[in-house]
């Protein structure tokens, strides 16, 4: 796979290299970890870079590469991008943070934009979603959807975004269900479809009858509706599932600020900035809710999305104990974005441990 | 940690699904690395074999038909590679990578109107009562057709590399096919036959996980099992029933692994998550250190273009 990504990657590099001309518009590169046929994450990105060629019509040129394995094969990519002439390429997941920097200090004069990492330079700004604030709606739901008591959780790599979206699902589903148990698959990969559907399946006959995925295929989604089990869209809607099993989703809308970080490329105001928005900006939303879901627990948990929105209430307020039983938060406390951002630690009633 | 939540019997079941696609991948391979072909476009026959087959499945209501454009599919995408080395006697390492490139871009467009959509469904075989035998019923006789046809395809190749004398000339032509040509064997002809079975073989495995394993279509979605099918050959060291035991080895530590996990055993995940690779790994070594016979057991054609004049 590595091999044969690298290849594809080299293979379409060259075919970049080759196009760089009409220096009058703005060019703008995208990176992707999957296929933008994925139906979760890359899709969404992809749908962002097109909502970015809808805008500015012919003054933007954007190009992009899919399925870049994170680490050196992403470095050659965006090499080749910049040296095609992109003014500001988008590297769309975490694993591309290094590589982002490394290629950013050869190139000052090229604006990069990395997805949720946390390095920044003057030529790198870093955003993400507030997925969390997702994670804490659907939660809900799924503690309430649950027969079994047994949530299973489809997790791909051990990073901060992932942990804390366990951490703020368990925590909502626990408040509204005190016997919910989760039980965390690592995948270890953003996307292989048979190895998500495998772990939703493993997940199911242990008796999960709600599956939570933090990987981007559908693939668990189509065990799940052979089994029975209901799931969540993950990064995009995956409205194709719905109403069963797919019965709500955690949308990932990333196209007004890919709009207004190419506008800020073109009008010359661009800035390294770190932004991360949630529901209340509109970054994140939460797809349909489907009538499996009795109304009462859909208007909870839209009155849960609605207080986060407005601010009114944050998904990490304590009091809350991580897992060792020691304190975390007080009473009426919040967590704050650094502790947020570098969170490595399960809250206090999840079992197992976060791989290193 | 519940280890009482993993059913042995659901697992081993599971096992043989999780490994039927590089099964079908890994003996089509097989018999094309036997004739002497090194065909590395395992991965772009099975992902177009999966779309191909997805594809028909749903066009016609009906999966066996599926199955059949896959491996249709796999054939002529393999026909393309067989064409190219054999008669233009380009390099097959080279050729086949492309062939992966190739099959991954061909498969992602001709998938596009198939994102979302839910195949046909599959049965498993109705064995009646034998299905109700305690462990051994559902573990042998509750599966789909496809497994069987599998178990069935590598207990055929084997007879036919052992007993048969087609099977005697594809060994020969894949030994020294300079040696075959001089006792009048059409060397080129037995290759495009064992290339188009590959392909076949690898369509349907393709077929298998967007018709039965995951049940849906999704661009990419064989993430590396053609590599790993490949492995698994060097693996087998060319042979039916080491081709099977990798296989289900490989399937069986991946679906133990995700169960595991699922049921909270103690063991540190990142361990568990290496261990297919690293007992495929450990295997490889005994194997390779048994007196250097399976080392030896490789073609001593493979890879090598034939043409006549030479």
């Amino acid at each position: 796979m590595r091999f044969s990504s690298m290849l594809t990657g080299a293979v379409l590099a060259i075919g970049l290299a080759g196009a760089a001309v009409a220096q009058d518009k703005t060019k703008v590169g995208f990176v992707y970890v999957g296929p933008v046929g994925d139906m979760g994450w890359t899709y969404e990105h992809d749908q962002g870079r097109l909502a970015v060629e809808a805008e500015y019509g012919d003054k933007v040129e954007t190009i992009y590469q899919e399925s870049v394995p994170e680490g050196a094969d992403s470095e050659r990519v965006m090499t080749q991008m910049a040296l095609s002439g992109a003014d500001i390429i988008f590297t769309t997941s975490f694993g591309y943070m290094d590589p982002t920097i490394n290629v950013a200090k050869k190139f000052p004069n090229v604006k990069f934009e990395h997805a949720t990492g946390y390095k920044r330079a003057p030529n790198v700004s870093t955003y993400s979603a507030r997925f969390y604030e997702g994670r804490a709606v659907i939660g809900t739901i799924a503690g309430r959807m649950t027969k079994t008591n047994k949530i299973g959780y489809i997790a791909s790599f051990p990073i901060p975004e992932v942990i804390r979206g366990i951490n703020a699902a368990y925590i909502h589903a626990k408040k509204v269900n005190p016997d919910v148990e989760f039980s965390v698959v690592w995948a270890y990969t953003w996307f292989d479809p048979a190895k998500e559907g495998d772990a939703a399946k493993a997940l199911i006959d242990q008796g999960a009858d709600v599956i939570m995925q933090h990987t981007d295929s559908t693939a668990p989604m189509a065990i799940a509706k052979d089994a029975g089990a209901l799931a969540f869209g993950q990064a995009s809607d995956m409205a194709a599932y719905g109403p069963n099993p797919r019965i709500s989703s955690i949308i990932d809308n990333w196209a007004p600020y890919y709009v207004a970080r190419v506008g800020a490329v073109m009008d010359g105001t661009w800035e390294s900035t770190d932004t991360w928005d949630g529901i209340g900006a509109g970054m994140v939303e939460i797809g349909e809710m489907s009538d499996l879901i009795p109304a009462d627990v859909q208007a909870e948990a839209q009155a849960l999305a609605d207080s986060i929105a407005s601010g009114e209430y944050q998904p990490f307020t304590g009091p809350l104990n991580k897992q060792d039983g020691s304190v975390w938060l007080a009473e009426g406390e919040t967590a704050d974005d650094g502790t947020l951002a570098g969170m490595n630690f399960y809250v206090e009633g999840l079992t197992g441990s976060v791989p290193n | 940690m519940d280890l009482s939540a993993i059913n042995p019997v659901i697992l081993i079941a599971s096992l043989m699904v999780a490994a039927t696609p590089i099964l079908l991948a890994a003996i089509g391979e097989l018999v094309v690395e036997k004739s002497g072909v090194l065909n590395l476009g395992v991965e772009g026959m099975m992902i177009t074999g999966a779309i191909c087959g997805f594809a028909v499945a749903v066009e016609t209501g009906n999966p066996w038909l599926g199955f059949l454009g896959a491996a249709l599919g796999g054939a002529v995408l393999s026909l393309l590679f067989g064409f190219l080395t054999q008669y233009l006697l380009s390099n097959q390492v080279a050729t086949g990578l492309a062939l992966t490139l190739f099959g991954l871009g061909l498969s992602a467009l001709l998938g596009q109107g198939y994102v979302g959509v839910t195949p046909p469904e599959i049965d498993a075989i109705g064995f009646g009562p034998l299905a109700d035998i305690p462990v051994i019923g559902p573990i042998l006789f509750e599966h789909d057709l496809m497994v069987y046809v599998s178990l069935a395809l590598i207990a055929g190749v084997w007879a036919f590399l052992k007993y048969s004398r087609a099977g005697l000339i594809l060994r020969a032509v894949g030994e020294s096919h300079d040696a075959a040509h001089a006792l009048g064997y059409k060397v080129v002809y037995v290759r495009m036959a064992a290339i188009a079975f590959g392909g076949a073989c690898a369509g349907l495995g393709g077929a298998y996980l967007s018709l039965i394993r995951v049940p849906q279509w999704t661009e990419g979605m064989t993430a590396g099992a053609g590599w790993i099918a490949l492995a698994i050959v060097v693996f087998a060291s060319w042979r039916p029933v080491g081709v099977l035991l990798g296989a289900y080895l490989f399937g069986g530590v991946t679906v133990l692994q995700l169960n595991l996990q699922a049921a909270g055993v103690a063991v540190p995940v990142e361990y568990l998550s290496m261990s297919p690779y690293l007992i495929t790994i450990l295997v490889l070594v005994i194997m390779s250190s048994g007196g250097g016979r399976a080392s030896l057991n490789a073609p001593a054609a493979l890879g090598k273009s034939f043409h006549a004049s030479n």
